[in-house]
């Protein structure tokens, strides 16, 4: 060997300073590997590439990255099953079923993600791959936070998540409000980071170490003698997560970010954050932290009434459909906060579960969003959503599947994600944060359903519903609600009873409903604005294939729910 | 074989789900064709394992075929299978058939009508929630199969909605069944809280250990759901009001399946009946009194299928009244004969009301038989059967009831001896104004069709005349010419269902014989399922005959008198009184003693109750949940640095929090 | 001459006080972004002081980790600002406001 070749070769400069490079298994972090490098590439063919390629190529190409990666999670996966959990780099990454699980998530979510955005891009002359190598980039973040084993790990993949989601937000550089939501997003994140960072310096300096393994082991064996920092570093930690997870108060900048931002990145930052920080959450606190729960279940337990009563209260008195869905996801992010609070691993799996789910309702409910919204993002009235099944009665009805599922109906999976977290939370005795929780629900139904009327109900001197014999007018509210969904009220489910009965009430009060015509008055209210033109409603391929998943996933996963539900019971059993 | 049980349902959700998104596409009448095939594959499916099952020895004709978990919550385990049982393949094979030979006749019934791939839908789905009915293994699957149905029903009750009478009898339908329901759902929640369980074989397994009360109370809490389901009383008002859809779900559901599911449902829960014999007697009491009130009622309706809808009832009555006194199998078997000819006579009617373009009114029809000899013939085996003459199979079925009866009180076999005669007389009442007589359709119709008959004036203009029924009598016009109706018998797709009834109305009484205990094959099958609970006391042959001959006595009386009477005459309002034809003034008095009453009661809560209490808590409530909206988005000013704030609010309080547990 | 551990402790604790509330009362979104670089560059204090106190290299090495996080978010964050500002010549962060409610 050359003494040039030895002189450059960094095995040999760290061998000189008695440093020992880490075995680095490839395997465990080959997902993200697939993510960045698939990144890479597009980032080279657009380099290269003489002309602009048009953005189905990106699309289809970050699919297919996507496909990979979720090949990879799966391959892991079934590594897990068979020969058990492993950390790998240096103890800095943990392979488990419950990383494999956030993995998949991930993968989907890229997948589902480039299918919305294809249809957007295209309709809103957005050239270029820049989307693309952004979600990429920030679903590998999100695959990092899950499988991370080291808080440091956490904070870069919290950044890698956090970053490009910036930059997304920011992307329509043709509406203020885009600038304004990346700005506003970009300050706070960073501020939250800063807090995020502290913590884990103070954490470090009262255990030791920044190892999440190492941290849980310390905590079993020693008392710790500064306390106070240690559960000042926790707290701070918490307050990351909290903003991440927009949860109250740490949500402030949800509305104004999701309102702001280009629609299909809106459904792609909500799945996609809330998986990464919520991964994360569930990892500190339940395999680093249960020495402490007495210390995190109070904190949790009001950060989730919060963001439960908080998130749906203040949706119900929006009317841009995009704000709306903004506070349903905050008051979503609450209901996930119950299963972690709970602090039992059954708390875990009803989070998990209701991760995936969420993750799926979300970025079809945006994707139809988009295309709603028409050509320049602007019309996000609740007004444009006015007869739309009678326009375009698929997207409407994917639309209302979505939504109904938001709202916890029986047969999609959004009843199960609801009924699993509130059945963990009564499990772990937290009664009054169960009865919040379907309190919320009841309130929330609510504004969904308001939508799905707005969509269905009878435009000025056109027959009734298409798909559906309505009675005449005269049938009173309570009749036509519960003649409606008659499954909703009868079965024997919490969060449908709950709903369904707040859905009367609160249709009535909240003064939109005159008692004698529920749907009529409903839309009366939202008669305001212009009818969308048809034309402008363009529906790409690319987005009914997204749809189709996502509803197709929603039904079938709800009337059939075994496998899903598995998968996350087998995802916690290694806590 | 028997393992391809989960087929049997899933045929027709799969003509469901493929009609739903693509029926408009499809077309008529391949929409038609793609639901008819469907539910024929189901029905060979249902034939083979019915045939699997036999060849079992008996003691091991019951079996689980478990889908997948759909709810497991604590210890409440539902999941989605199918019991495949004597009891479910009699109940599948008999629903696949019918409803595959009144799918073939709807393609020709409904070929005219604008909805055509809409009604194949619904008819699929219906069809996939009835056989989840009685397939599924376990209460709540039974009960969404339950509302399954009810659902169907209602949308095709108003099927055509644009006519206000369809629409106010689906709501009117829907009403009375949520009465029942709520009935059903009392009682899953009584059986779950009793014994732990909604699955039949460890509900039934576990019965030793629930006290008689709560038997009673569960076995009557289903019976007030089976009496919405299968109207019987005080629930029975919506079956006439459901004649406003088409024939042929009426046919198939209100008189053939969806009715039958009440009986199907105490059938199932027999165990429970048995150890609440109180519970039982009602419902055998209940069951009597309404197959002889809606007996009177139907000798005095003019509509063709009121006459029908209020016999449906009737019968059920007598299915009911079987139950109750423990004859499980007569109750079956009376509902197998039951659906034969009466589907048979719904089809009967349908083919009548269609060559009459869309006349309903027996007053206006007579001496059909000359002009529809098929579909005569075909009617007048249905009515000689539903009227009980030997050897049809009413005959054997109605015979069986009666006998049970005797067996449990001379009083209830009076009752039903008394509803029986009414049910040969009337159903010859119909059968001798529609198919003989004068043709009184010729002297009438000019001036009744005038209107409609000639095309360019909307239907729906013109209420008084017979053809407003909407989208169904547009395309009915070839039926006639300039000078007026010229009925005929339908095209083959709706005469081979009339046939293959006609002869399963004929011959389908041999299935189970009395004389002789070789004879009673149904009796035999059914016996894993009913044997335990069976009302058993065994006639000598020569009782048996006696009762028998007087059977036939009853039924020829029955038949005989109205022959007699209506066949030269169309008007004898001496045997029509006012009270029968309103049918004793129930919905009269319904309407007021309970309805105007509760209205009242109603308006007084509403501006008393309601608006100084309900009205402020709920107005408060919702008030409350939006003026704090309101307050609650004040906070989201728009300024990121008040957004900071929150943020920096939130950290101070959780680290305040967790130094004050530190005690720092 | 040494200084106690806990007085850099307090430094950093102040140190990252100050941006916080640098970030509540200033409107200058460079000048908001500085205060989130001194915050974490008070995180940055705390991680090398318990590194020496705790003899462990790791919170050095966090140390790196973090300043690199933190050239990144300029990178981000000067790219948004710059794009604020080209819509509007010193726009402070209150222009910024027709999201909201």
């Amino acid at each position: 060997m050359s003494p040039l070749a030895a002189l450059l070769s960094p095995a040999h400069l760290l061998a000189a300073n008695g440093l020992v490079l880490p075995h680095v298994n490839y395997t465990a972090i080959m997902p993200e590997l697939i993510l960045l490098g698939g990144m890479l590439l597009l980032l080279g063919i657009s380099a290269v590439s003489p002309r602009h390629l048009p953005t189905q190529v990106y699309a289809t190409a970050t699919a297919g990255i996507g496909i990979a990666s979720l090949i990879a999670s799966l391959v892991l996966w079934h590594d897990v099953q068979k020969g058990g959990p492993f950390s790998a780099v240096a103890r800095a990454v943990d392979i488990d079923g419950f990383a494999t699980l956030v993995l998949v998530l991930c993968s989907c979510v890229v997948i589902l993600g480039a299918f919305f955005a294809a249809g957007f891009l295209e309709r809103e002359q957005v050239q270029g791959v820049e989307y693309y190598a952004l979600a990429l980039i920030s679903a590998s973040g999100a695959m990092l936070m899950g499988s991370a084993n080291d808080l440091i790990l956490v904070f870069l993949g919290l950044e890698i998540l956090s970053i490009p989601l910036y930059v997304m937000a920011g992307l329509d550089q043709r509406r203020a409000a885009s600038g304004e939501a990346a700005m506003k997003y970009f300050l706070l994140g960073a501020f939250s980071s800063a807090v995020f960072v502290y913590g884990i310096a103070l954490t470090y300096g009262a255990t030791g170490s920044t190892n999440l393994a190492s941290i849980g082991s310390f905590l079993a064996q020693n008392v710790v003698v500064s306390n106070g920092v240690l559960l000042g570093g926790l707290a701070l930690l918490l307050v990351g997560f909290g903003f991440k997870v927009a949860a109250v108060p740490f949500h402030m900048w949800t509305p104004d970010v999701y309102a702001g931002s280009p629609t299909p990145a809106v459904g792609f930052m909500a799945a996609v954050a809330k998986i990464g920080a919520f991964g994360a959450l569930l990892r500190v606190l339940f395999s680093t932290f249960p020495t402490l729960r007495t210390s995190w279940q109070p904190i949790l337990w009001a950060l989730a009434i919060l963001t439960l009563l908080l998130g749906a209260l203040v949706a119900v008195v929006q009317r841009d459909v995009k704000r709306m869905l903004a506070y349903s996801s905050i008051n979503h992010a609450g209901f996930i906060l119950l299963g972690v609070q709970a602090g039992t691993s059954r708390g875990a799996e009803a989070s998990l579960y209701y991760l995936f789910v969420y993750s799926v309702l979300v970025l079809g409910t945006f994707g139809v969003v988009a295309v709603v919204g028409g050509r320049g993002d602007e019309g996000h009235g609740i007004e444009r959503y006015r007869g739309l099944a009678h326009r375009r009665p698929l997207l409407a009805g994917s639309m209302a599947v979505l939504l109904l599922a938001q709202a916890g109906a029986p047969f999609t999976t959004g009843f199960f994600s609801k009924l699993y977290v509130i059945e963990a939370s009564i499990a772990a005795h937290s009664y009054a944060l169960a009865t919040v929780a379907m309190l919320s629900a009841a309130i929330a139904t609510f504004f969904y359903l308001r939508l799905v009327f707005a969509m269905f109900g009878e435009r000025a001197g056109r027959q009734a519903s298409v798909a559906v014999p309505v009675a005449p007018a005269g049938a009173g509210a309570p009749g036509g609600a519960a003649g409606q969904f008659p499954p909703v009220g009868t079965l024997p489910a919490g969060p449908a009873v709950a709903s369904a009965a707040g859905v009367l009430t609160l249709e009535r009060a909240a003064g939109l409903v005159d008692p004698g015509r529920a749907e009529a008055a409903a839309v009366a209210d939202d008669d305001a604005g212009p009818v969308v033109a048809d034309a402008d409603l363009q529906v790409s391929p690319w987005v009914w294939v997204g749809l189709a998943l996502c509803v197709g996933t929603t039904v079938v996963l709800g009337i059939w729910p075994s496998p899903l539900v598995d998968f996350a019971r087998h995802a916690t059993l290694l806590f | 074989m028997i393992h391809a049980a989960f087929l049997i349902p899933l045929f027709p959700l799969v003509g469901f789900a493929v009609l739903a998104p693509f029926g408009r596409k499809l077309g008529r009448p391949l929409a038609g064709w793609l639901a008819t095939a469907m539910v024929a594959a189901s029905f060979v499916v249902t034939v083979l394992v019915f045939a699997g099952l036999f060849q079992r020895p008996p003691a091991d004709r019951s079996f689980t075929q478990h889908f997948f978990t759909w709810l497991s919550v604590d210890h409440l385990h539902v999941g989605v299978g199918v019991l495949v049982d004597p009891l479910s393949m009699t109940m599948a094979s008999f629903i696949t058939g019918v409803s595959a030979l009144i799918h073939l006749y709807s393609i020709g019934y409904m070929e005219h009508d604008e909805q055509f791939p809409k009604f194949f839908v619904y008819l699929n789905l219906f069809v996939f929630s009835m056989l989840m009915l009685v397939l599924g293994d376990n209460f709540i699957v039974s009960f969404f199969g339950w509302e399954g149905v009810g659902v169907c029903s209602f949308f095709l009750i108003s099927f055509w909605f644009d006519r206000p009478a369809a629409a106010s009898a689906g709501k009117k339908a829907m009403i009375y069944n949520r009465i029942g329901d709520a009935g059903f759902l009392l009682a899953i929640f009584l059986v779950f809280e009793r014994t732990g369980s909604v699955t039949y074989t460890t509900v039934f397994a576990r019965l030793g250990q629930v006290g008689t009360p709560s038997l009673v109370a569960i076995a009557l809490l289903f019976f007030l759901g089976a009496a919405g389901k299968s109207a019987q009383i005080p629930l029975y008002p919506w079956l006439a009001d459901a004649m406003e859809g088409p024939t042929p779900v009426s046919a198939l559901i209100h008189a053939a399946t969806m009715v039958t599911a009440g009986v199907y449902l105490m059938t199932r829960i027999n165990p429970i009946l048995h150890l609440a014999p109180d519970a039982a007697h009602v419902v055998a009491w209940v069951g009597a009194g309404t197959a002889l009130l809606a007996a009177t009622i139907a000798t005095s309706q003019d509509d063709i299928k009121k006459v029908l809808a209020y016999s449906t009832v009737s019968q059920l009555g007598f299915m009911f009244m079987a139950v109750g006194v423990g004859a499980y199998v007569a109750a079956i078997f009376l509902m197998l004969t039951h659906a034969f000819y009466k589907a048979l006579l719904f089809l009967g009617a349908g083919s009548v009301i269609h060559a009459m373009d869309d006349e309903q009114d027996l007053k206006k029809m007579g001496a059909l038989a000359k002009v529809m000899p098929v579909t005569a013939v075909t009617f007048l085996i249905a009515w000689l059967s539903i009227a009980g003459i030997p050897p049809f199979s009413g005959f054997w079925s109605k015979g069986d009831v009666l006998e049970n009866a005797w067996t449990l009180t001379p009083a209830l076999w009076a009752v039903g001896a008394a509803a029986a005669v009414l049910t040969g007389y009337y159903m010859g009442r119909e059968y001798a104004l529609v198919f003989l007589g004068r043709r009184r359709w010729v002297e009438r119709r000019p001036v009744a069709a005038a209107g409609p008959a000639h095309g360019a004036v909307p239907v729906d203009a013109d209420p008084g005349a017979g053809g407003a029924r909407g989208t169904a009598s547009t395309g009915s016009e070839r039926h006639h010419g300039e000078e007026g109706l010229h009925p005929h018998d339908p095209r083959w797709v709706m005469r081979l269902p009339l046939l293959v009834l006609a002869v399963l109305a004929v011959f389908g009484g041999f299935i189970n014989l009395p004389f002789h205990p070789s004879f009673v094959f149904l009796e035999r099958w059914l016996d894993p399922v009913v044997g335990a609970s069976l009302l058993n006391h065994h006639y000598s042959t020569g009782q048996q005959w006696a009762f028998a001959l007087v059977d036939a006595a009853i039924a020829v009386t029955g038949a005989g008198s109205a022959y007699l009477l209506w066949r030269r005459r169309s008007d004898r309002p001496e045997l029509e009184p006012r009270f029968l034809a309103m049918a004793w003034f129930i919905d009269w008095s319904f309407d007021h003693l309970i309805a105007r009453p509760s209205t009242a009661l109603a308006s007084f809560t509403a501006a008393v109750v309601e608006g100084r209490v309900i009205d402020r808590a709920v107005d408060g409530t919702a008030g409350l949940v939006r003026s704090s909206g309101r307050v609650l988005r004040r906070i989201q000013n728009g300024y990121v640095r008040s957004y900071a704030l929150g943020l920096v609010a939130g950290v101070v309080a959780i680290v305040a929090f967790v130094l004050s547990r530190a005690g720092v | 001459m040494s200084v106690h551990a806990s007085w850099y402790l307090v430094l950093a604790a102040v140190l990252f006080s100050i941006g916080a509330v640098g970030l509540l009362v200033r409107r200058n979104v460079l000048v908001m972004f500085m205060c989130i670089e001194l915050m974490l560059n008070a995180a940055n204090l705390t991680f090398v002081t318990f590194s020496r106190a705790l003899n462990d290299i790791g919170g050095q090495v966090a140390v790196f980790f973090v300043l690199v996080v933190a050239a990144a978010e300029v990178v981000v964050g000067l790219g948004i600002i710059v794009a604020i500002y080209r819509r509007r010549v010193g726009a402070t962060a209150d222009d910024a406001h027709i999201l909201k409610g």
